[in-house]
């Protein structure tokens, strides 16, 4: 029985016998998520990493409102008992909300009341190493909760009792291979992408049968021998070439296509793996049946900068010399802000436009959109290089936001940052950083005279010009949610504060003051008919290493106390 | 093959797997004692050899720890049997000399002419390369920038590792480090929450 056809059978359970009935025969009353409903979520749900397949983290609820933001209060919070970086949106399916935290736990909680459902905690090899000790959520399917972990398995939970329904090892951690994305369900595939950037990987995404855990596909995102794009490496770079992928992948179900964001080439410096090195600093198109690459589009080639791609481009269409684009839009690593077009046959570039201050570009090819360098700008080895954006780059990770009402791009930007690295080539060992520099002589700064570094950016996608922006002292690592009642939701910030955004003018219309910093993607629900905005608040990972940096060159030091909380959000009457 | 009952060619398959099994355990046994000696944490006596690089598994001399550092990454040796206790990620031992009058009363009475040793692996979330800062004999753990003092007991001194690095007391004899105690402290990190 394929899962629509449980599904199908499930719902007309529901309707026989009732809700009450269900929930009677199971400790809690669950609604599966079928494919249609992924397709299509109601507006009361978070059903996935970004709310809808079109990545575009925007719920059509319109209760809160610019008006009333400034009576948000909290209804309910939860502990989740470890530190680390807290990055996961509370995803939500009618009423029940699944939420990871770092150290592999999944929490199901009733989403109105906070009472705890079920909590599974995955036991973490000692020798495990966790560089980035975080995880970006779940996804759903049927009844099934789906987790990538950190120690590179995936595992399937009942939704409703979180039991271990299958857990298949994918790789081995003690090669430098794990797991921190959120899984991409889509046509009864579970998707992941491997970390390991740092640690001289291969890269790939992998399908999984969603109900039984079996591998389906995979593909590298390095070419292997005999394959297009192998000749665009050097010698043996390919092995070790680094390409993770680490970020959920978008998906246009008429094109049958999945949209992922690839990693930085291993180790950093460029002349340590001579080439363009495909598909590094991408998006590469993948059909989800076969796994097989449809099309990519190379936002840099040579990568040297640590500028991963991982971003995934946001399906947003768009208007361009009259004629409708079926778009892809990435504010990139890079500082860029890249517009390509999605199409059965690949991906194409239209345009693109530096949305913080770059050094590194001369021009790029109007027809291509393949970029020139300054040569004096790109690291390398045995020279000192300064580079800005700095290696953490324009954006980082944390995903932009598209609201369809306003037509508006909201981008988590760092402006005035730069790096200084000096290539130093060393052998690659298993399991080990593999950066390629001489690591005591990396040091950040700032741009002469910068005021500030934290941009939230709103961008036009009408005109394609910037509407406004609003500024942020320190660095910003705030996921964006925007609404139907014209909000913007975002935290990021090392002052621990979750705040409201009127999207149409950028004023600050709400703020609270939470636990930690706010590094979680936020999102937005319903239950009963009254709206509720999720996030988790616990800084750690990168927002801390930059905190961190800062600290060295300006000489402070600055304490984000650690610590993960869960917060829901309501308007009080 | 079906449940009934014990044919004939069930109980020669039975009978060659556990004579065949029988061997296998010979040998497992072997293997299993190689295998519990790899993954033994450092033991008193045992020398060092290096972890990784241009000179892995090489023996770990006074000459190959020069004053001031830089550190060695290494793990232990059992001196009899010449087993590398590599098993595990968490046996790597970091040994550097410093000036003994720079280390306090702990430290330098758990150090060899001046040469100190400690878990390698960090306590933050249990990465193992580290940058050395040699004018403050601290050694700086660039996963997320953890700072310990070697020169007191690796206390933590900057960054988010909460506590320090498993000391390891050391002795000379023949000329090289050998292990002289246990680690002090359990190497590695927590995951927390329970
Ligand atoms: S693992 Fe060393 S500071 Fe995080």
């Amino acid at each position: 029985m394929s899962v629509r056809t449980l599904a199908v059978v499930a719902a007309a359970v529901t309707a026989v016998l009732g809700p009450a009935m269900l929930a009677a025969q199971s400790p809690i009353s669950y609604t599966a998520v079928t494919e249609q409903r992924l397709l299509n979520p109601e507006p009361n749900n978070w059903l996935m990493y970004r709310g809808n397949y079109a990545g575009w983290g925007y719920s059509p609820l319109d209760q809160i409102t610019p008006a009333n933001a400034k009576n948000l209060v909290p209804v309910w919070s939860f502990s989740t008992g470890v530190t680390e970086g807290h990055q996961a949106p509370p995803i939500v399916n009618n009423g029940v909300m699944f939420v990871t935290t770092p150290q592999q736990q999944v929490f199901a909680l009733n989403a109105r009341t906070g009472d705890l459902i079920w909590r599974y905690k995955k036991e973490l090899p000692e020798d495990l190493l966790q560089l980035h000790p975080t995880n970006r959520g779940v996804a759903l399917l049927g009844e099934r909760v789906y987790v990538a972990t950190v120690d590179a398995h995936l595992v399937a939970l009942d939704a409703r009792t979180g039991k271990v329904l299958w857990d298949t090892t994918v790789d081995d951690y003690k090669n430098g291979y794990y797991f921190t994305m959120a899984p991409l369900v889509a046509k009864n595939k579970v998707m992941i992408g491997t970390s390991g950037g740092e640690l001289g990987i291969r890269g790939y995404v992998a399908g999984f049968d969603a109900e039984t855990g079996k591998p389906a596909w995979k593909t590298h995102t390095i070419p292997g021998p005999g394959e297009p794009g192998h000749d665009t490496w050097s010698g043996d770079a390919w092995k070790t070439g680094g390409v993770s992928v680490w970020l959920t992948a978008h998906y246009d179900p008429q094109l049958n296509l999945s949209f992922w964001g690839t990693g930085n080439a291993a180790p950093w410096p460029g002349d340590m793996h001579a080439g363009d090195n495909l598909y590094s600093s991408s998006v590469i198109a993948i059909d989800v049946d076969t796994g097989k690459i449809r099309g990519h589009h190379q936002y840099h080639w040579n990568d040297s900068w640590d500028w991963d791609e991982v971003s995934t481009p946001l399906l947003i269409d768009f208007t361009k010399d009259g004629r409708t684009v079926k778009g892809l839009v990435h504010p990139g690593r890079n500082g860029y802000l890249w517009r390509l077009e999605r199409q059965a046959g690949g991906i194409k570039f239209v345009d693109a436009r530096p949305f913080v201050t770059q050094e590194v570009f001369t021009k790029i090819d109007p027809v291509t959109g393949r970029p020139t360098y300054d040569p004096e700008r790109k690291p390398r080895a045995g020279a000192s290089v300064t580079f800005c954006p700095g290696l953490w780059g324009g954006k980082d990770w944390p995903p932009a936001g598209y609201n369809p009402k306003t037509n508006y791009l909201y981008v988590p930007a760092n402006e005035n940052l730069c790096s200084t690295l000096v290539g130093q080539a060393a052998p690659y060992e298993a399991g080990k950083l593999f950066l390629g520099i001489d690591r005591p002589k990396t040091s950040m700064s700032q741009r002469q005279g910068a005021t500030h570094i934290g941009e939230l950016q709103a961008w036009d996608m009408a005109t394609g010009k910037k509407a406004w922006a609003h500024t942020f002292q320190d660095g910003l690592w705030g996921p964006i949610l925007t609404t139907g009642g014209g909000l913007v939701f975002m935290g990021g910030t090392n002052d621990r504060n979750f705040r409201a955004f009127d999207a149409k003018t950028g004023a600050k219309v709400w703020e609270y003051k939470t636990n930690s910093g706010v590094t979680g993607v936020p999102s937005s629900f319903a239950v009963d008919g009254v709206q509720y905005v999720a996030v988790q608040s616990g800084w750690g990972v990168d927002a801390q290493r930059m905190q961190a940096r800062l600290d060295t060159f300006r000489n402070t030091k600055t304490e984000v106390p650690q610590g993960g909380v869960i917060w829901v959000f309501a308007v009080r009457n | 093959m079906t449940r009934q009952g014990w044919s004939p060619a069930r109980r020669d398959v039975l009978r060659l797997a556990l004579g065949a099994g029988l061997g296998f355990c010979a040998a497992g046994r072997v293997d299993a004692q190689d295998a519990g000696a790899r993954r033994a944490r450092p033991q008193p006596n045992d020398r060092f050899v290096f972890a990784g690089g241009l000179r892995k598994n090489e023996l770990v001399t006074l000459a190959d720890l020069p004053p001031d550092g830089p550190p060695a990454v290494t793990y232990p040796m059992d001196p009899a049997t010449k087993i590398v206790r590599d098993e595990s990620r968490l046996n790597q031992v970091l040994l550097v000399r410093l000036d003994p009058s720079r280390l306090n009363s702990d430290t330098r009475a758990r150090a060899a002419e001046g040469i100190v040793g400690y878990s390698a692996v960090c306590t933050h979330t249990g990465c193992d390369a580290w940058d050395w800062q040699p004018a403050a004999g601290v050694v700086k753990c660039p996963c997320h920038f953890s700072e310990f003092d070697l020169k007191n007991g690796a206390q933590v001194l900057n960054g988010p590792a909460p506590r320090r690095l498993p000391a390891l007391p050391l002795r000379i004899v023949d000329g090289v480090p050998v292990v002289g105690g246990v680690f002090i402290g359990r190497p590695g990190f927590e995951t927390g929450g329970g």
